[in-house]
């Protein structure tokens, strides 16, 4: 039987990826976009399983509030990464180093 | 009246001070000398009011000042026969000095700041005299601090200038260190500072005990002494004298004004005004008694060897002072005062007079370069005559003498008449000082103005001179250039400085003859001074030979003080009946001293070389004027630096800066190299941060 908890590991597990993937990648800033992405997704099945666990749809209500903010964001944040694109030439994260005083 | 005689200097010098240039020398000039001139013709009326018994004794109030619980001060100008003789005194000398300082002051580039200084000092010196309360007279007696202070810097350009200014400032701190602990002290023991309410206070304190550094003393002693402190310093009293002959520095109409006639008397005046306080204690009259007699012998001693002509009249200065002290010390306060009085006059006369030689001479002072000036300069020389036989004292009791005869002789007999042991101390040294004036005077107009000229080695002259080879005269010396002839090409042989000793005639008289003199003069003429100093000049000589003679029945007996200062009946008879030998001491030594000078500067020129080789010790002793400056400088002036030093790079750059500025902006600059490595620029180390503060919060926020 599939309970709470594993539901949870996974979630758990997808937000420890998502985390990692912001600090720990070097390549390229999509792949920070993808990682915020996966943390939001972790959130989504923690609301999602809880909702199922509760009997409440609120949860599952909350999910697709996510879902429509993770999709704004990923529009806009694409949008900021041409525009980038456009004035430097590059993406890569070790290149982006321009916030130190 | 008595208001606009004291203010109107006040406003006289805020004009000239704050007009400055924008009214110009001229206005500036008028303005000061106009109103020391009506200042002093409102002054004279008063003094012979009181001479005539016409004036009695009034207070005049003008502005309140403190109320605070006990203390109750009050502008108040008090007008008594003592306050009216300094009036006569200060505007007199005051006013004839801003006159006497158009001539000598004419090239200066800023004359009204100098007309201004001189105003204020007047102003200063009448609140000191007509002060009603101790806090007054403290005001006045700073305010002739400042004064000086500024009018001896006054050439501010002259390092030398700047360092005998903030000596005299400083010395004179110390003086006043001890005058307003005296005033402190007053105020606690009589619970006022009003001159005349402490006065009459004054006899039942005496014999009472006050706790002072942790022992018991007499209060009357204590606060005469203290306030004999204040008098110490502003007086240039032995121990705090050193910073009178600096004051030299100073132009010398400021010398005259300040350093001779007015300000350095202040502590005789203030002896004078508080002297039932003094009366109350034996041991500060015997104190003030030997002070005074042996700052008297001390500066008459070093006059003797001095050469530079203001320094000698300034020792002198110093001398006649001490015999002030002495006076007022054993009692004899209306001589201490004529004497002030009369000295005003005749010292004021010397120095101006110096100063018109100074200015013949194009600023050389050292009198081993002048000779022979008589013929050039007549009527400088016949005022310092006058001058001259006032100090030394010459007269015949009972027909006629010149001022100083009167007071100076007046002084030695009370000091004899008085009996004591102090008395017959300050008698002795009196009287040797009395030779000894005598002998530095004479020498003075020995050497400025009779043998032959000296002056072809002067720096000064030989700089005048070489301008007017040039035909290129500054224009500041122009009147002076006008005098002075082309000289025939002269040669250096034989004008050699000065050797070291004093006789400035030995080295000419040995090394050439009589053709070569007129070369000792490198063609250059002295002239005499514009009409605005010599009409100083004049009216002092009047005062000089005259002031005695008119003034000394009223100034020595009781009636025209009214009770101004103490005054002792017995001390007055005893001085009456004196034996002869004792009358005549002053007289025997004047001319003593005279025949001394004139054998040692005019008959064997040779004698004061001899001499100061032979007692090479004293010589040198009395030249570096009993090295006092040294004993100081190792006493105070180096222990104080040292302990300066080591306050400034042990404690407060070692400690106070190393550990507190300094060691907190170290720190900053340190912590902040290692938490700027935090910053690096990358978005992933920030979000790192972000989640590792999230992560602490959350943690925080669970576990609470």
């Amino acid at each position: 039987m599939i309970g709470l908890q594993h539901f949870l590991v996974v979630s758990a597990i997808l937000f420890v990826m998502g985390v990692l993937g912001i600090f720990l990648n070097r390549k390229n800033v999509i792949i920070i976009l993808m990682a915020i992405e996966l943390i939001l997704l972790s959130v989504n099945i923690n609301l999602v399983a809880f909702s199922a666990y509760l009997h409440d749809l609120v949860g599952q209500i909350f999910a697709m509030f996510v879902l429509t903010v993770a999709a704004g964001e990923a529009a806009i944040g694409l949008a900021i990464l041409v525009i980038y694109f456009r004035g430097r030439g590059t993406i890569a994260v070790d290149d982006i180093n321009q916030m130190k005083g | 009246m008595i208001q606009l005689l004291v203010f109107l200097p006040l406003f006289a010098a805020a004009v000239a001070g704050l007009g400055n240039r924008m009214i110009g020398n001229t206005i500036a000039k008028l303005v000061t000398t106009g109103g020391l001139f009506v200042s002093c013709a409102l002054a004279w009326p008063i003094f012979i009011g009181f001479l005539t018994g016409a004036n009695h004794a009034y207070v005049a109030p003008v502005l309140s000042f403190i109320h605070s619980g006990d203390l109750q001060v009050d502008w108040a100008l008090r007008v008594d026969a003592l306050t009216a003789v300094m009036l006569v005194v200060v505007t007199s000398v005051s006013a004839l000095v801003h006159l006497y300082s158009w001539g000598y002051m004419a090239e200066d580039d800023s004359q009204p700041r100098f007309f201004a200084y001189l105003s204020l000092f007047t102003f200063a010196m009448l609140m000191l005299v007509t002060a009603d309360s101790l806090i007054q007279m403290f005001f006045g007696w700073e305010g002739v601090g400042l004064a000086s202070y500024l009018l001896i810097g006054f050439w501010y350009q002259k390092p030398s200038a700047n360092a005998a200014a903030i000596k005299a400032f400083v010395v004179n701190r110390v003086g006043d260190f001890g005058f307003s602990l005296g005033i402190f002290g007053t105020f606690l023991v009589f619970g006022t500072v009003s001159i005349p309410a402490i006065l009459s206070a004054a006899p039942h304190m005496a014999g009472s005990t006050i706790g002072f550094l942790g022992g018991r003393v007499d209060t009357m002693t204590l606060l005469c002494l203290l306030l004999f402190i204040g008098a110490m310093g502003k007086s240039a009293q032995l121990g705090l004298h050193t910073w009178l002959p600096d004051a030299m520095e100073g132009p010398t109409p400021v010398s005259a004004l300040i350093h001779a006639a007015t300000m350095v008397t202040a502590g005789v005046f203030m002896v004078c005004r508080l002297s039932p306080m003094f009366e109350t204690s034996h041991v500060a009259m015997t104190v003030v008694t030997v002070i005074g007699a042996c700052t008297c012998f001390f500066a008459a001693t070093v006059g003797t060897t001095q050469t530079d002509i203001k320094r000698v009249i300034a020792y002198s200065t110093c001398s006649q002072l001490g015999y002030m002290f002495f006076a007022a010390g054993v009692g004899a306060y209306g001589a201490a005062m004529f004497h002030l009085f009369t000295h005003a006059f005749f010292k004021a006369l010397l120095f101006l007079s110096a100063g018109s030689v100074i200015h013949a001479m194009h600023h050389e002072q050292d009198m081993r370069y002048y000779g022979g000036l008589r013929k050039h300069i007549p009527l400088t020389f016949w005022a310092m005559i006058a001058g001259t036989l006032a100090i030394t004292g010459v007269g015949v009791a009972g027909i006629f003498g010149f001022a100083g005869f009167y007071s100076k002789d007046a002084i030695i007999e009370a000091a004899f008449a008085s009996g004591t042991q102090a008395g017959g101390f300050a008698w002795a040294l009196g009287v040797f000082a009395a030779l000894l004036t005598s002998f530095y005077s004479w020498r003075l107009i020995f050497l400025t103005f009779f043998g032959e000229p000296r002056w072809a080695a002067s720096e000064h002259i030989q700089h005048a001179a070489h301008d007017a080879h040039g035909h290129h005269g500054h224009d500041d010396h122009a009147h002076d250039h006008a005098h002075a002839h082309a000289a025939h090409g002269h040669d250096d042989h034989g004008h050699d400085a000065p050797a070291e000793e004093d006789a400035g005639h030995e080295p000419k008289a040995d090394t050439r003859g009589f053709t070569e003199v007129e070369h000792g003069t490198l063609g250059y003429h002295p002239h005499e001074s514009p009409w605005t100093m010599a009409v100083p000049l004049v009216l002092l000589s009047v005062g000089a030979v005259f002031a005695g003679f008119l003034f000394a029945p009223a100034f020595l007996g009781e009636h025209f003080w009214q009770g101004a200062i103490a005054y002792s009946e017995e001390l007055h008879e005893k001085a009456e009946h004196l034996p002869t030998l004792v009358g005549l001491a002053p007289t025997i030594v004047m001319l003593l001293g005279l025949s001394i000078a004139y054998w040692a500067y005019m008959v064997n020129t040779s004698i004061p070389g001899r001499f100061a080789k032979t007692f090479g010790g004293l010589y040198r002793f009395l030249l570096n004027k009993w090295y006092f400056d040294e004993l100081y400088d190792f006493l105070f002036v180096r222990p104080a630096f040292a302990l300066g030093r080591f306050f400034w790079k042990r404690g407060d750059e070692g400690t106070i800066d190393r550990f507190g500025p300094d060691g907190v902006s170290k720190l900053v600059v340190v912590g902040n190299r290692i938490t700027a490595r935090v910053q690096s620029g990358y978005v992933y180390t920030y979000a790192l941060v972000m989640l590792l503060g999230l992560a602490g919060i959350a943690t925080w926020a669970i576990t609470r």
